[in-house]
Order: C-alpha cells, then structure tokens, then sequence
C-alpha cells in the first residue's frame, strides 16, 4: 500500500473538519474522492500534505508523514495541485516548470522531462516565455499539472482540476490523466465535483459528507449500483 | 465550567489598589525617585498615544517623537516667551498636535504598513534638524533649546515641587486614561477595530475610513503631545536633541513591552523604558546597549502580547483548566 | 552651468553611496517582505571586521572578502536564531527585534573597537578622476562596483537555480513548499545575501565618512529614501533611485536658498513621503495589489 490513513482527524485552529477517516491507496492507483462543498475534501489533501494540524496516522510508502514539514512530504514524491493551481503567475511558464523540478538533481533528465510536457502540452510550449498569470484557465490548469509532474512524484493530489474548465478541456485533461498515469505509473488521488467523468478515470472511489467517510467502493460499483447513486450522488 | 474564551477580569478592585498606592508612594520616597515616576507617567501618556493609534487602529508610527517634541516646545515657548500658566500649556499643547496629527494623517492615509512606518520614520529623524534650523529659531531657541521653570504647589498644600507636579501628572494620567477607555469601547471604538480588521470590509459598511484614520492620528497626537508638555515642565528644559528618532523607538518598545491594545499596560511601558536602560548601564557599562537588546529580546520572544498578554495568560490559567488533545502541529501556511 | 555639472557630479558622487545601500535595502526587503531597520549596524559591524582584519595586516582585498563571508555567515545566522522563532509573532515584534539587534550590534561595536573615528583605505585611492576635481577615483570605484554588484544579482537571480528557487520562495512561500522548496532557508539566504551587500556598502562607505559605530544611521534613510524613490521591487530602480537622492539632495542643498546644510535630511523625508504619495511602487517598481 503506497498511502495508507488511519483515523485521520483534522483541524483549522479550533474547528474540527476530519473526524476520522480511513482509507488506503495501491502504488499505481487511481482513486477519487467525491462529496458535496464543505464535506471536507480539499481538507484531506491538505492534512496529508501537512499543511493543516491533523492527529492520527498517515504512512507513505510506510513512513509516517506526521509532524513533517510540507516541503519534506514534497520530496518524499508527493505532488499535490491545490485549488488555485499554485502557479507561480509572476515568473515565466518555462519557470514554473523548472519549479517543479528544483529538487532534482539530475539536470539531462530535467531538461527531457521539459520536453515531455511541453509535447502534452502544446499551448505550453507557444507560451512557454510569457508571464504564467496572464494564461487562460485551462492552460494555467495544463501548466499545473506539468509542474507536478516535473517532481516525477509517486503520488499525484489533485484538487479539483475540472474546475473552470469548458466541458471539451476537462474531458481532454482527464485523458490525458489517463495516459500519464498507465505511462508512468504514478498514483492519482483526484478530488473531484464532476462525478461522472472521475468515476470513469478512477479505479476506487470515496464519498465524503461532513468529514466522514460514508461510502467506500471500486468506482465500477457506485456508477452501477443505482440505490447508491441515487441516495448520495442524487443521480 | 467556564465558557471558552470567557475570562473575567481582574476588577475594580486591583485597580483601586494600585490607585491607593500611587496616591501614598510620592509621600514616601525621595524627591528624585517621585521625579522618576512622575515621568513614568509621563511615558506612559505617551506610549498611550502610540498606541491609540498602532493598538487600536493598526497604523504604524515611528514618529511619534515628532509629537512629543511639538507638545514640549509648545509648553516650553507659551510658559518662556509668553509667561502662560503651566497648566494652560496642556490644552493648547494637545490641540496643536491634534491639529499637526490629523493634518499628518490626512495624507499618510494612502500609505500602508511598512510605507507609514517608513514615512514617520524621516519625520522623527528630521524633526530635530527642523527645530534647529535658522528660520525657527527665533522660537525654538536653536540649538541650546528652552530653559523653563518647575512650577510651584499652589500655596498652602504640604507638597513641595516635585510632590505636587506628581499629582498633578497623577490626575492628567487618570483623566487620559478614562478618556481612552470610553473612546475605544465607543462607537468609534469599534469603527477604530473595524478598520484595523478589515479595512475594506469596514468601508463597505459606511464606515468613512478616511475620517476616521485621521481622526486617529489626530488624537493619538494629542495624547503624545500633552504628554511632550508635561516632559518639558518635569525636566525643564527642551533641546532640538532630546527629541530624536530614539525616543520614538523608546515609544514603540514601551508600546510591545506592555501589549499592543492595552491601556492598562501602558504604565507597564512606561516603566520599562525608564528603568531598564539604567539597569542595563549597571549591569554593564560598556554593553549597556547590548543587554538592553538582550532584554527585548527575551521580552518579545516570552511574552509575545507584552506584559497585558502575559497577565491575561496567568490569569486564565489559574482560573480554568484546560486539557489539550493529543494533535500535531501541521505548518499552517 | 559650471555650478550645475559640479553639483551633479557630486550628487552622483554620494548617490553612488546611497544607490549601494539602497540595493541592500531592497535586497532584504525582496527576501523578507520587511525592512530590516538594523541593516546598517550590520553594515558598519562588517566593516569593522574587515578594518580588524586590515589592522592584523591581511591585504585588502582578502580583508574585503572575509568581511563579506562573514557578514553573510552572520545575516544567515542571525535569521535563522533571532528570527525564525518569531516567524508567526505579530509584526510589531518583528520591529522591536530588528531595534534590539540595532542596539545589540551597536554597542557591540562601541565596545570592541571604540567610538573614535577611524579611517578606512579605498581599494581605489582617492586622487582626482582623470584630473578634474568633481568626482575622485574613490566615487568612481565605488559607482562602478556597485554597478557590477547590480549585475552579478540579476545574473544570480534570472539564471540560476538557487536564484530561481529564492524568488519563488519570496512571491508564493506556499505554492513554493508544494514543489520542495525550503522556504525558511531561501530566506536565511536572502539575510545572508543582503548582509554581505550591506557590508560591500559600508566599505565603500567608510573611505568617506570614516568608520565609527554611528556612521551609517543618516545615510540608511537615504538609502531607505533611494529604494522608495526606485521601488522597492526592482534592484535596478533603487541604485537608480540612490543616485536619484544623491543628485536631488546637493542640488538642493545648492539652489534653494533656505535648505542649505541644516535640511539635507529633511530632503529625504520630503522625497519619501512624497513618492509614496503619488507613485507607492517607485519609479520602476511594480504596484503590489493586496487581495481583498
């Protein structure tokens, strides 16, 4: 098990917006975790990226990532796209990218991994001098998901990648989720409000509500089984 | 079991102590030591000012020795050239730095933060070269200042100077004080806090920010500069040099020392910028400096809301026991 | 017009002095998001190690290089004790830190080497430039060093890693966590950095005004004044600016009858607070637009 969470709590100063949750992800997996606004969601990537106080266990690749630093859990391989996208919008898109690598050290590689996302990436690589924050919406979402593939991470955390993107874009990005994912092997722990296309990208899905795990199954099972789909995702 | 976040206060009781013995302790001592707590008082004022304006409203100043040097020369020229009464001095003294605060904050409303700070910054460094320059000096006295006279008890008290310039402080504090009190739990209190929160939401909800930030610089002059009256006729005497940028720094510390938005904890400031430079000079006389330092340091790093903090932290921990949950810390962004 | 070209020389000639404190002052403020109202002590405490080191009969250069180290060691340091603890302290505390470090540093120096004025050699001699008596070989060494500081930080900033990393860090402290930067050490390096710009300053510095503990508190407000008038994000803007100052500075001290000597520093406040008036960002800054 390459994530494995145990009775995860977690806290904004007071308020208490995990109350324990349990949940596990294979090397190479694509997981989902759906819910309403507020279900506590982004919440989850943030407590494993240790930017929030949490209790309980969190292992990666059976370390404990408790008490580390978000930078630490960083360079344990852990690339996490976080609502907003995280673009650095004042250096050039060419910038952000090597941002993405700035704790490698293999230089060749770096460069060739450039590449690659820049042949995913087309638009990228026209835009590749300009500032970062004048890009559109769904370019600026292609350029966040390169940074955090420049990591060359084990574990991708995505917060929303759907969000503000045209129907044509998202359907596009999640393919190429798809074809990142079998070409490099990298797990994806995806937060998602479009429920249909994530169910068909992930292989497991969670469904939060108000801090809880409620439903857990392969994601085959929640699309087909109707009783479920009906009382928690209302469709 | 107490609320969280509930904590009573102290009370009229402690405050009435204290006033007691601030009434008995000029009766007590020796004149020089009744001279050093009446400039105490006279810091405090000061440090009162201050922090009417960076407590309460959340401007920075570091020019408040500007103020200072306004209400001081102010007493020092009516009671030299113009053989006013040393109490009349007060009133004109506030009301001319009302006038300069609030004229000052009209146009440093744009700027914010670290650009004020740095703005009040050169006025407290040029304000001493202001005052001895050439076309004021008719006024200031250049360079060698204002000599005045300590006033004399009214006949027939038991006091001598000293004593009576004592209570006299003592009185002008408390009416401050009371003053302070009502203006920040008012209206404009609360609009003061507001726009220290959020300045934009406090604009949308009809607050005139721009009115008010003035106001505020206005008033926080006026304490800073009586207390600058008060100073010249304690010391007797004003110099362009006594009013440097260092007083304004002297100020600030006496501001975090007794906690930012804290009137009580002004006294609390007053007496540590008295004090403790001798001190550091008698632990040290070559690293007077250096101790001093030290001692912020030890200050800031155990006693982040100052002295008022520490007191409300003792407090609430002697009257309610809390139980902490095991959690770890995450690094909050 | 004689008059004129003398007094703008001259300017140029000091400016020189404030354009290099200026580039530490917005150095730091680049790192640190503050400014760090102790930079001077720091600068006047470098130059006395290297005057130390002169006195021990290292040759100049050598002591000009170890002053600099060690003033980077120590601004590294110095983050990383004094202020790291105070990372999440209001801001006010922030400023009495930075006021005990000022006194801590100050009476340091007092102590050590004595409050008597001391004179510090210039690597480039202080014989008139090229004969005229405007501007000496001093000024123009130092106007050129400073100039070739301004371009090693660009280099170091556009081109290379660390520099990257610092400018991310610096901008977006969050999002540069999320790629694996170290923010609390990118900003060590910051202190660092302009430490060591402050103590290339103060050496410049010295040959002029002669080293003693107080020597850099007038000439940091100018220094403070050449950031603003350039901006304060743009390295290039505040040596600009520090020339800017100088220049302003003797033409008025020059043409306006009443200013003379008494006011020059009353200059520096005008032109402070007026460019914050009218242009916050400086002349070449970029305007900082705070989130609602």
């Amino acid at each position: 098990m390459l994530l494995a969470v145990r009775d995860l709590r977690a806290f904004y100063g007071e308020t208490q917006a995990l109350h324990g949750i349990d949940f596990g992800l294979d090397a190479g997996a694509i997981t989902v975790l759906l819910g309403a606004n507020g279900a506590g969601k982004t919440t989850t990537l943030r407590a494993l990226c240790g930017m929030i106080r949490i209790a309980g266990e969190v292992e990666f690749e059976g370390r404990s990532l408790r008490g580390l630093a978000t930078e630490d859990i960083v360079r344990l391989g852990i690339a996490h796209v976080p609502e907003g996208r995280g673009t650095f919008t004042d250096l050039m898109v060419d910038e952000n990218l090597r941002l993405g690598a700035i704790t490698r050290r293999d230089g060749p590689d770096i460069a060739s991994d450039i590449d690659r996302v820049y042949d995913m990436f087309p638009q990228l690589y026209e835009r590749r001098l300009q500032q970062a924050g004048t890009l559109s919406g769904g370019e600026q979402q292609m350029l966040a998901v390169g940074r955090a593939l420049m990591l060359r991470p084990k574990l991708l955390l995505l917060d929303e990648p759907s969000f503000g993107l045209a129907p044509m874009l998202v359907e596009e990005l999640f393919e190429t989720l798809r074809r990142i994912n079998q070409e490099t092997g990298v797990a994806i722990l995806l937060v998602e409000q479009n429920v249909t296309l994530a169910l068909d990208l992930a292989q497991h899905a969670y469904l939060l509500e108000t801090g809880r795990i409620v439903v857990a199954a392969p994601s085959r099972k929640i699309r087909d089984d109707e009783t479920v789909r009906r009382s928690y995702l209302g469709y | 079991m107490m609320t969280p976040g509930a904590r009573p206060a102290p009370g009229p009781l402690a405050l009435g102590a204290v006033l007691v013995v601030a009434l008995v302790l000029p009766l007590l001592l020796k004149n020089f030591v009744v001279f050093q707590l009446t400039l105490v008082m006279i810091y405090s004022i000061a440090i009162l000012g201050l922090n009417l304006l960076t407590g309460f409203n959340g401007q920075f100043s570091l020019g408040h020795s500007a103020f200072y040097a306004i209400g001081a020369y102010t007493a020092a020229i009516l009671m030299d050239r113009w053989d006013v009464a040393y109490y009349w001095t007060l009133p004109v003294a506030g009301l001319a730095c009302f006038g300069f605060g609030f004229l000052f904050g009209l146009p440093a409303l744009r700027l914010e933060g670290i650009y004020l700070a740095l703005a009040t910054f050169a006025l407290a460094l040029a304000t001493p070269q202001i005052l001895k320059s050439s076309p004021l000096e008719p006024f200031t006295g250049g360079v060698q200042g204002i000599v005045i006279l300590k006033p004399d008890p009214p006949p027939g008290l038991p006091l001598n100077a000293d004593q009576w310039l004592y209570y006299f402080t003592l009185a002008v504090l408390l009416v401050l004080f009371a003053g302070a009190r009502n203006l920040v739990r008012g209206r404009t209190g609360r609009a003061m806090l507001a726009i220290r929160e959020h300045p934009v939401a406090a604009r949308l909800m009809g607050i005139n920010t721009a009115l008010y930030k003035s106001l505020t610089f206005g008033v926080s002059a006026l304490y800073t500069g009586i207390a600058g009256a008060l100073g010249a006729i304690a010391v007797q005497f004003v110099a362009p040099d006594s009013f440097t940028f260092l007083l304004s720094v002297s100020l600030l510390v006496g501001l975090v020392v007794g906690g930012v938005g804290s009137i009580a904890g002004s006294v609390v400031g007053g007496l540590f910028i008295l004090f403790v430079p001798n001190i550091a000079e008698q632990v040290s006389k070559g690293l007077a400096g250096a101790v001093y330092g030290l001692i912020l340091l030890l200050v800031i790093y155990l006693m982040p809301s100052g002295a008022a903090g520490f007191a409300r932290l003792l407090w609430s921990r002697v009257v309610r026991r809390t139980h902490a949950p095991t959690v770890t810390e995450g690094r909050i962004p | 017009m004689e008059l004129l070209l003398h007094q703008i020389l001259a300017g140029l000639a000091t400016g020189g002095i404030y354009a290099c404190m200026a580039l530490a002052v917005v150095m730091i403020y680049q790192a640190i998001g503050n400014f760090n109202f102790a930079q001077g002590e720091m600068a006047t405490f470098s130059t006395f190690i290297a005057w130390q080191l002169l006195q021990w009969g290292v040759p100049f250069w050598l002591a000009f290089l170890g002053a600099a180290v060690a003033a980077f060691l120590g601004g590294i340091a110095i983050e990383r004790v004094l202020f790291k603890p105070l990372h999440r302290a209001p801001p006010l505390s922030h400023l009495v830190a930075f006021i005990a470090l000022f006194a801590i540093l100050n009476s340091l120096a007092g102590f050590i080497w004595d409050f008597n004025l001391k004179t510090f050699p210039s690597p480039f001699g202080s014989r008139p430039l090229l004969g005229s008596g405007l501007i000496s070989t001093h000024d123009a060494g130092m106007i050129g060093l400073t100039v070739l500081l301004l371009a090693l930080l660009y280099a170091f900033f556009r081109y290379t890693r660390v520099g990257l990393a610092m400018r991310a860090a610096a901008a977006h402290p969050v999002s540069a966590r999320l790629v694996g930067i170290r923010v609390g050490w990118m900003m060590a390096l910051g202190w660092g950095m302009a430490a060591a710009i402050g103590a290339v300053a103060g050496m410049m510095i010295a040959p002029v005004v002669f080293l003693e503990p107080n020597m850099m508190l007038g000439i940091l407000l100018y220094g403070f004044a050449g950031a603003v008038v350039g901006g304060l994000t743009s390295p290039g803007g505040a040596v600009a600016g520090g020339f800017a100052v100088g220049v302003i500075e003797n033409l008025a001290g020059t043409f306006i009858p009443f200013i003379g000597r008494e006011l020059k520093l009353t200059i520096a406040l005008v032109l402070i607070v007026g460019v914050l008036m009218v242009r916050p960002s400086g002349l070449f800054g970029r305007p900082v637009v705070s989130r609602v």
